[in-house]
């Protein structure tokens, strides 16, 4: 396992090119959710020449529906779901400047090619560790498409939120190179 | 004729979801803790920990394993001497999919196929009913979820192909489905029947305890073959390469058409969630 690093938000290049497949990540600061519905939003809204629900320059989106709060708790259980289904959107958003992804599962060349170019990373939150995910996040706040429900977009702030680093800028790609290492024919 | 309530079965229903999202399996557990011993990956044996350890938090604070809480499956062994009263079966299950995923705080994750729109409550429950001999009623809640469903297929081979096309196309099957499942999966297989028979053995056969071991001889060649050869993939556990890509493969095979030779893979992500109460 490689070392632990903790890093903040919004990120920038400096901090984006010190990470390699593989690494331990604590972020802290704050992410934004989307999955499949209000991903479909925010392209038709990128189309239409308007101004996105929150700045996306340097921001991480984390792909999750979590499940309702209960009372007293800022949010429920709260894992990656799966990251392809949003690979027909990503690179127009990368193209924007979000700088980082958090979900489960393989990604579409286009978007890997996409993340290279722009200097952005693909991490990896374990999926269906969602208790555990959900104590590292503070607060939730929707802040765009309330009637979506689970798909809404939160403004979440996060302490200590942990994720591995799964594609780095380098071209790097924890899915294939770790099934290559412990493939046994 | 033994009389029971609907009522009963609503009350049932709903219960056992909340106790499937929240509790993980003693035998699932066990499983993460012997994969633990085996996987040679730090990042995997990582994963595992931290599994293992989203379990007891779980547990701890009643909250969901995973945020996809799934479709409400629900199996019924309905004993051929019970007499049901008080109302329908269907809606009396209905309600309690509707009681549990509400007072549970557990995500509603059903809808419309096109407009996407959430029926709100997690209905319908996908049902289904055997009629068996006795005077008791089983129930089996099975939430599934939607990123190991979505990796699930059924395919017709050729005869001719035989139980080595039948093995190649389970393989592929979590090889292509990779990390997505969320693996160690459980690789649930029904060989032979129809169409649809296919479908529903192989996901009867999730049901069955990780580590219990099957009545015949020849699945159980197929099953030890199959959990051999998946774990040599080197997919590892949320595929991050490792050497447990499956916790275990459970097959269940009934005769086919002289023409035909069906499998059905049904995925099922680590957490492998089913609970059951006889009434």
């Amino acid at each position: 396992m490689a070392e632990v690093k903790r890093v903040t938000t919004p990120l920038i290049d400096e901090v984006v090119e010190g990470l390699r497949i593989g690494d331990k990540l604590l972020i802290t600061g704050v992410i934004y959710t989307g999955r499949d519905a209000a991903h479909k939003r925010l392209i038709e809204l990128i189309e239409g020449g308007e101004k996105l629900p929150f700045e996306i320059k340097g921001q991480i989106i984390y792909y999750v529906g979590p499940s309702p709060a209960k009372p007293g708790q800022p949010i429920g259980s709260a894992g990656p779901t799966t990251s392809g289904r949003m690979d027909a959107y990503s690179p127009k958003l990368i193209e924007r400047g979000l700088k980082g992804m958090i979900g489960k599962g393989m990604r579409s060349q286009e978007v890997k090619d996409a993340m290279v170019k722009y200097k952005v990373v693909y991490l990896g939150a374990t999926g269906g560790a969602a208790a555990l995910i959900a104590k590292s996040i503070k607060k939730a706040e929707v802040i765009a498409y309330e009637d979506l429900g689970p798909e809404a977009i939160r403004r979440l702030e996060v302490e200590d939120f942990p994720v591995i680093v799964i594609n780095d800028i380098y071209g790097g790609d924890l899915y294939q190179e770790g099934e290559a290492k412990y493939r046994r024919q | 004729m033994r009389e029971v309530s609907v009522g009963e079965i609503t009350k049932v229903v709903r219960d056992l979801f909340i106790d499937a999202n929240i509790n993980l399996g003693e035998d699932v557990l066990a499983a993460f803790n012997q994969a633990l011993e085996v996987e040679e990956s730090p990042i995997g044996k990582e994963i595992l920990t931290e599994l293992i350890e989203n379990a007891r938090i779980a547990k701890e604070e009643e909250m969901p394993i995973c945020q996809d809480t799934g479709l409400a499956v629900v199996f019924i062994e309905l004993g051929q001497d019970v007499h049901l009263v008080g109302g329908d079966l269907t809606e009396a299950i209905n309600k309690g999919v509707r009681q549990g995923y509400q007072e549970g705080y557990l995500r509603k994750s059903t809808c419309h196929c096109f407009t996407r729109k959430n029926t709100g409550d997690n209905t319908p429950a996908i049902i289904h009913l055997e009629v068996v001999p006795g005077d008791k009623i089983k129930v089996i809640a099975a939430p599934k979820g939607g990123g190991s469903e979505n990796m699930s297929r059924v395919t017709m081979l050729t005869p001719a192909v035989g139980l080595e096309g039948v093995k190649d196309f389970v393989l592929q099957r979590v090889k292509e489905s990779g990390s997505d499942p969320c693996p160690p999966v459980v690789v649930g297989v029904g060989i032979g029947g129809t169409f649809e028979q296919a479908a529903l053995i192989a996901k009867k056969a999730l049901l069955r305890p990780i580590g219990s071991r099957n009545p015949d001889p020849e699945i159980v060649a197929i099953e030890e073959d199959l959990l051999g050869r998946i774990n040599n993939l080197g997919i590892g556990p949320q595929g991050y390469g490792g050497r447990v890509t499956a916790l275990a493969v459970h097959v269940d095979m009934i005769p086919c058409h002289i023409a035909s030779l069906l499998v059905a893979v049904n995925i099922q992500c680590h957490a492998q969630r089913h609970k059951e109460k006889t009434i």
